[in-house]
């Protein structure tokens, strides 16, 4: 690689713009005033390459204003997947494509043809987040090792050019050259500056972590975006449902049938006038009492399978710890959590029915159906028995007018009951739903009458487990380090030169320059040291003509 | 006197005092014998915004204690509190800077806010499960902090701008500039508008057929200028709709709209014919002694430091409370999404500060348009587009 020689003797890499160590500018650029202080003038690649198909890839993405459009374009494109909900949220059991048009219209027709309705997780919406993700690495890497080469290796002496074009600026006469500097640099010192001297000249300096900041904030983002990818790779991230009834012990999904979860007792809560605080009072008459939930809870025990898995036996479990498991406190053990997120109130568990002669009323027993587990007969004694011929758990009738089933959930139970008797011995057959009895077979002489219903809650829980988490939390806390480090320090220089009976002064800040002319003036007060003049403040009113505003008079 | 009582009170006074504080700080600015920056006038100002601070955050201790929970769990709380951390912002940033004008446009935002926030429902109401949590007052409080430091950014921007834009002819800038003045003044007519009808009692009852065509009951607070889908006026003695509006429009929420807005041009076309000029031009005079380049400072200064806070509140506290209570860090809310989109925003807005030397003008027109991100997020997500955060609404 070529490089340039200064005349101060130090050699830098091709493509620097001025000296990295004396600041005199390599490729004289007098158009301007002001040197541009931004990366120092190192010698980016993006700045200094371009002419294979990768100098071209590198200096698209290293570019910042790249970085703003996509930026921009994933900002415009974030924002067109709020017009209408997206399809996670809407009910489950419509069609997507119906949906949108019944509730929108034709916009909402057109919002699902353009694929918005899953628009996040689209293929162009991740290509832009990658897309962002290559042009932090390209950015930061473009600008950071060249920044760090030239903060490394800058020179206390500075070439008076280098000097005359900072921003803040002064030239001042001075009678005692060594009281001065003992003068600022005790003041310096004490404002926390780090003093470099050499020959008379000083360099002072403060805050220089400050400019990784960007740097570190873009490394926790990068960390992030590949703890959000990693979600895709298989078992890092597991996400089931379980459904489980009060009294029910069912394996915990996810876990290969290593854990396994009780539920003891579902509870339901809403706020009820006069049971709360007086303060509430008024805000439970405005919605009406028992409108608002107060708490979602699932009782529940965890148990640990012991000993290998066996097909068809029973798991030996150990218990490992009871929990509350409600809203906002998942049950957390072995890098699994258990979330309250749903319920089912009053679920049919049992239904019990009265063998009874119609025309007398008398009863002959009682049979009690598990909804979840029928038996196919119940014997009554006595030469009084039922049997189950047929059991429809979420009945209703198809279309052909069979009765069936819709699941296996017990939402509307139906039965086809034979009973046998000792006067009907070849039996009874008779259809038995919720408010509907059907004899297919001609009149009956029994019935089955209805005589109680058990109804059990379930509790809808989610069991995750990310072992992406870790990683976007460290990626989150590098970004919030990196952040405050650029944004709350700013990097400040101050550089003195004497030439002959003159000190020259000037001063840089990446930022907050109000802040550094108030500690340069109360630096310079009582010195010798004349206040710098703001250089680009200078230049503004001499292009607006000496006017110093638009403002009407 | 209850608790609860005298926490209303409380920002009762802090509203009063915020008011008069602004009177102080347009006095500072008349005060053309002293030509420094602060003065007699601008110390009481600031010393009333003080004490008015101090009464807000009476209010919003005495208001957890009443309710036994962070008083940030709807839109007024929420709003409210947003006010005050502007108030706050607004206070540190006159210390750094000591710029009374800042006051003159600041407070009065702030009141704006407080008083819109005042519109909705301001009982104390029991927490729904989702809000039983200690992340509620971490993450709101942090967020809402964030937001507030951000738009004093806006404010700094207003000035630059009222101060910068040119007025001996009209122009885009003009136009925008004074679109921004007529939100402004449209916000107040609609505090105007219902308190008003709420004062008068009005109330229309309307039986209407909703999108799945099932009877429903809502009552108009305000006449109703546009009636919901089939509705048939209950109420003796109400005004009858003008238009009709089809099931998919929440009419009740577009009428309270339409009759904001007629307020906001009957204030602002009155304010016109008094001052025979745009708005802006007659608060031209006001800012002509700021420093375009301390205005600006200001600005930037705002947004590097509330960018940061707003990111731990708005996007890492809301991770990991979303991860506690609705099990997944991040899941495409519309309150979320707008979050990021406020995030992404003021990046874009560093990036074009930093990078491609955006100061001044263009920088005050991106505060302003970052202000309306973070409002649009705090109104229209709330109240237009439903999503798991709508809890926070009416």
């Amino acid at each position: 690689m070529e490089q340039v020689k200064c005349e101060c003797g130090h050699v830098n890499p091709h493509g620097t713009v001025f000296c990295e160590s004396c600041g005199k500018p390599i490729v004289e650029d007098s158009t301007k005033k002001l040197l541009d202080m931004r990366y120092e003038g190192s010698a980016r690649r993006s700045q200094t390459y371009n002419k294979t198909i990768i100098d071209k890839v590198w200096n698209f993405f290293s570019s910042v204003k790249v970085g703003v459009w996509l930026i921009v374009i994933t900002l415009l494109a974030s924002a067109i997947g709020t017009i209408y909900p997206q399809e996670m949220y809407i009910p489950p059991n419509v069609t997507p494509a119906e949906y949108y048009e019944e509730q929108y219209g034709w916009t909402g027709k057109l919002y699902y043809e353009l694929g918005f309705n899953n628009l996040y997780g689209s293929w162009w919406y991740m290509l832009l987040i990658a897309s962002i993700g290559v042009s932090l690495v390209i950015c930061s890497l473009d600008r950071v090792v060249p920044l760090y080469r030239a903060l490394k290796n800058q020179g206390v002496v500075r070439h008076e050019t280098f000097l005359r074009r900072q921003r803040l600026f002064s030239v001042s006469k001075v009678d005692n050259y060594d009281k001065l500097i003992d003068e600022v640099k005790e003041k310096l010192t004490k404002r926390r500056y780090h003093i470099r001297e050499e020959n008379g000249n000083i360099l002072a300096e403060k805050g220089r972590f400050s400019r990784w900041g960007p740097y570190v904030n873009h490394i926790g983002l990068i960390i992030f975006l590949i703890g959000a990818m990693l979600r895709f790779v298989p078992g890092m991230y597991v996400d089931e449902v379980l459904w489980i009834r009060e009294g029910e012990t069912k394996e915990i999904p996810g876990t290969n049938g290593k854990y396994f979860l009780k539920n003891e007792k579902f509870t339901f809560e809403v706020y009820e006038k006069d049971k709360e605080k007086e303060v509430f009072q008024e805000a439970i008459d405005r919605v009406g009492s028992g409108m608002v939930a107060k708490n979602y809870q699932s009782d529940v025990v965890l148990y640990e399978r012991v000993g290998p898995i066996v097909p068809g036996e029973e798991p030996k479990l150990k218990k490992v710890k009871e929990y509350k498991i409600r809203v906002n406190e998942p049950l957390k053990y072995d890098h699994y959590a258990l979330y309250q997120v749903d319920f089912k109130m009053n679920e049919p568990n049992k239904m019990s029915f009265h063998l009874v002669d119609k025309n007398t009323n008398e009863q002959f027993g009682l049979v009690t159906v598990d909804l979840r587990n029928p038996k196919p007969a119940y014997d009554l004694g006595n030469g009084y028995r039922v049997e189950l011929l047929s059991y429809f758990p979420d009945f209703y009738f198809d279309e052909n007018g069979n009765p069936a089933t819709k699941s296996k959930i017990p939402n509307n139970p139906a039965f086809v009951f034979k009973m046998i008797t000792p006067d009907k011995p070849k039996g009874e057959v008779s259809f038995v739903a919720i408010r509907q009895t059907i004899e297919p077979l001609g009149d009956n002489k029994y019935k089955m009458s209805f005589a109680g219903l058990e109804t059990k809650n379930v509790s809808g829980l989610t069991v995750r487990r990310d072992f992406t988490l870790w990683i976007l939390g460290v990626g989150g806390a590098i970004f919030m380090i990196g952040l405050i480090q650029g944004m709350y320090w700013n990097h400040r220089r101050i550089w003195l030169k004497r030439v002959n009976d003159e000190v020259l002064f000037a001063a840089h800040t990446n930022k907050n320059w109000y802040g550094l002319k108030n500690e340069i003036k109360q630096i310079i007060d009582g010195t010798e040291l004349v206040m710098p003049i703001d250089q680009a403040e200078e230049e503004k009113k001499g292009a607006q003509g000496g006017d110093d505003s638009g403002a009407t008079k | 006197m209850t608790v609860a009582q005298l926490s209303s009170t409380l920002l009762y006074i802090a509203f009063i005092l915020y008011l008069i504080g602004t009177v102080f700080f347009g006095g500072a600015i008349r005060d053309k014998k002293a030509k420094r920056s602060t003065n007699r006038s601008a110390t009481i100002g600031i010393a009333i915004t003080i004490i008015g601070f101090i009464a807000q955050l009476g209010y919003f201790i005495t208001r957890w204690i009443a309710a036994g929970h962070a008083p940030v769990s709807n839109l007024f709380e929420f709003t409210t509190f947003f006010g005050m951390m502007l108030v706050g912002a607004f206070i540190i940033i006159y210390f750094i800077y000591k710029i009374s004008i800042l006051g003159l446009f600041a407070l009065p935002v702030a009141i704006l806010i407080i008083a819109y926030a005042s519109m909705f429902p301001r009982e104390i109401s029991p927490l729904i499960p989702a809000l039983q949590s200690d992340w509620l007052h971490i993450h709101v409080t942090t967020a809402a902090a964030g937001e507030a430091i951000l738009a004093i950014s806006f404010v700094a921007g207003l000035i630059y701008l009222i101060r910068v834009v040119d007025q001996s002819k009209p122009s885009k800038r003009t136009f925008w500039l004074e679109f921004i003045l007529f939100c402004l003044i449209s916000t107040l007519g609609f505090v105007l508008v219902s308190t008003s009808f709420k004062a008068a009692d009005y109330e229309a009852k309307f039986t209407w057929i909703d999108k799945n065509d099932k009877e429903a009951e809502v009552v108009y607070s305000m006449p109703a200028l546009v009636g919901p889908h089939k509705g048939e006026l209950q109420t003796a003695d109400r005004f009858e709709p003008i238009v009709e509006m089809p099931a998919m429009i929440n009419a009740k929420k577009l009428n309270t709209v339409i009759w904001s807005l007629i307020g906001g041009f009957v204030l602002y076309w009155l304010l016109r014919l008094i001052l025979r000029k745009r708005i802006a031009a007659s608060l031209q005079p006001l800012v002509k002694n700021v420093n375009l380049d301390v205005a600006d400072e200001i600005g930037y200064r705002a947004v590097a430091i509330g960018f940061p806070v707003f990111t731990l509140g708005a996007l890492i506290f809301a991770m990991i409370w979303a991860q506690i209570a609705w099990t997944r860090f991040w899941g495409w809310d519309p309150k979320e999404v707008w979050a990021l989109i406020t995030w992404l925003f003021y990046a874009a807005f560093l990036h074009l500060r930093l990078s491609k030397g955006w100061h001044g003008e263009k920088s005050a027109w991106l505060a302003v348009i970052g202000f309306a991100i973070i409002m649009f997020n705090l109104v229209a997500v709330n109240l237009v587009i439903a999503g798991l955060h709508s809890y926070a609404g009416t």
